[in-house]
C-alpha cells in the first residue's frame, strides 16, 4: 500500500473533521486525493502538523480533527505525542503512514523501523492506539478510528512509492488556506 | 505597585484587549504572569517554543487570538514556525518574549541571543516593543491592533525588571 492508496481508504470515511496534513508528500498525496475546505497543508514548519491539529482540538473540542503526518514529522515533534496525550483531547486522531523514509527529500532512511512510533503513543498516554500493515486491515480499522473517542494513534505502514511526488503542488496560497480553515470552523475573517 | 501586581494588571490588560488563549514555556522573568495566568485557567504550557506556536496557529484558525510566551533563547526555537507558518499564512499572535542578557548582564548562555534579540526581530520583520511598567498598558494597545491590522505576529519584550 502506499500512501496515495492508503489515502483512497480513508477518503471516504471522512465528513466534517479538519484535516491537517504535515509538509511535502505527504501534503501533495492528500491534496490529490481529497481537498474540502476544512482541509489545512502545512507546507512548511516540519514536525509542527500535530501541534496545528492539536491546538484546533483544543480550541474547539466539538469539531474532529485529523493529522496526517509521515513517521518524520512525527519524530520531529516527539514532545507534541506526550502533550496530546496529556491533554486528551477526544476529539484528536493522528494518522501515522510510516514508510520508515523521508520520502520528500530522496527516501533517505528514519529510524522508525527501529522505533515503534504507535508504542511511543501509547506510552504517551493516547487512548487509543493502532497499527495496521495491509489495506484491508486500515479498511477495517478507520471506521471506528474516526469514531471513538480520543486522542488516537493509528501507525499505517506504507511502501515507499515510486520515485516522484505522489500529487501535484498545493495550488491555495498560504493565507487562502488559513482565510478557508477559519471559514470552516466558523471563525470571522 | 506590588510585585505580582504588575503582572495581574498586565493580565488584565491581555484579556481586554482580545487575547484569549495562552500558550509558551516559561521564564522566570515572567513567572508571576504565568501564575496568573495558570489561576485563571487560561494557560496551556508547551514542551518547546516551536510546538507552542503550532498551537497558537491552531487555536488562531479555530477563532481565538493567542498569545505565546517565551523565553527568547525560544525565539531561536521559533524561527522556522515564525517564517514558514505565522509569516506566511498570515496567522497572528502576540510573541511575550522575555529579554535574558540584556545590555550584557546575564548569565552566559543568554548573552549572544540578548544582543542579537532586537535585530533578530526586525530581520524577521516582527514589530516589537520593550514597555516598561507604565507603558505596558498602552503597548499591549499597540500590539493588539498591529497584530490584527497586519494578520502577523508581533512581539512584547519583557525587560528583567518589568515584573521584578
Amino acid at each position: 500500500m502506499t500512501v496515495r492508496e492508503a489515502l483512497e481508504i480513508v477518503a471516504p470515511h471522512l465528513r466534517d473533521q479538519i484535516c491537517v496534513h504535515s509538509n511535502g508528500y505527504m501534503s501533495r498525496a492528500a491534496f490529490g486525493v481529497r481537498d474540502t475546505e476544512a482541509c489545512f497543508y502545512m507546507i512548511g514548519s516540519m514536525g509542527l502538523a500535530s501541534s496545528i491539529g492539536l491546538g484546533i482540538a483544543l480550541a474547539r473540542p466539538e469539531r474532529g480533527v485529523v493529522v496526517f503526518e509521515g513517521d518524520g514529522n512525527v519524530l520531529m515533534n516527539l514532545g507534541t505525542l506526550a502533550r496530546v496525550a496529556s491533554a486528551a483531547p477526544g476529539n484528536f486522531v493522528q494518522l501515522c503512514f510510516d514508510n520508515r523514509a523521508h520520502a520528500s527529500t530522496g527516501a533517505q532512511p528514519t529510524i522508525s523501523d527501529q522505533v515503534r512510533l504507535d508504542e511511543m503513543a501509547r506510552a504517551a498516554g493516547y487512548r487509543r492506539v493502532g497499527r495496521v500493515e495491509t489495506a484491508g486491515d486500515l479498511e477495517r480499522e478507520i471506521p471506528a478510528v474516526l469514531a471513538e473517542p480520543g486522542p488516537s494513534f493509528l501507525l499505517v505502514r506504507i511502501e515507499l512509492g515510486p520515485d516522484g511526488p505522489p500529487g501535484p503542488r498545493i495550488t491555495h496560497t498560504p493565507p487562502e488556506m488559513t482565510a478557508r480553515l477559519r471559514r470552516a470552523l466558523g471563525a470571522a475573517s | 505597585m506590588g510585585r505580582g501586581e504588575v503582572a495581574v494588571r498586565f493580565v488584565d490588560g491581555l484579556v481586554a484587549a482580545g487575547f484569549d488563549f495562552f500558550t509558551g514555556v516559561p521564564c522566570s522573568l515572567v513567572k508571576d504572569v504565568l501564575a496568573e495566568l495558570d489561576a485563571r485557567g487560561l494557560y496551556f504550557g508547551e514542551t518547546r517554543e516551536d510546538a507552542a506556536l503550532g498551537v497558537a496557529a491552531g487555536a488562531y484558525m479555530a477563532g481565538r487570538l493567542p498569545v505565546v510566551v517565551m523565553q527568547n533563547s525560544g525565539l531561536g526555537v521559533s524561527l522556522n514556525a515564525l517564517g514558514s507558518l505565522h509569516l506566511l499564512y498570515e496567522m497572528p499572535c502576540l510573541l511575550l518574549v522575555t529579554w535574558r542578557g540584556m545590555d550584557g548582564q546575564d548569565a552566559p548562555e543568554h548573552l549572544v541571543i540578548g544582543d542579537v534579540m532586537p535585530r533578530l526581530l526586525d530581520l524577521f520583520d516582527l514589530p516589537h516593543r520593550a514597555p516598561r511598567v507604565e507603558d505596558a498598558a498602552r503597548d499591549i494597545g499597540w500590539a493588539a491592533e498591529t497584530i490584527r491590522a497586519r494578520r502577523k505576529p508581533a512581539c512584547l519584550v519583557v525587560r528583567p525588571d518589568l515584573f521584578a
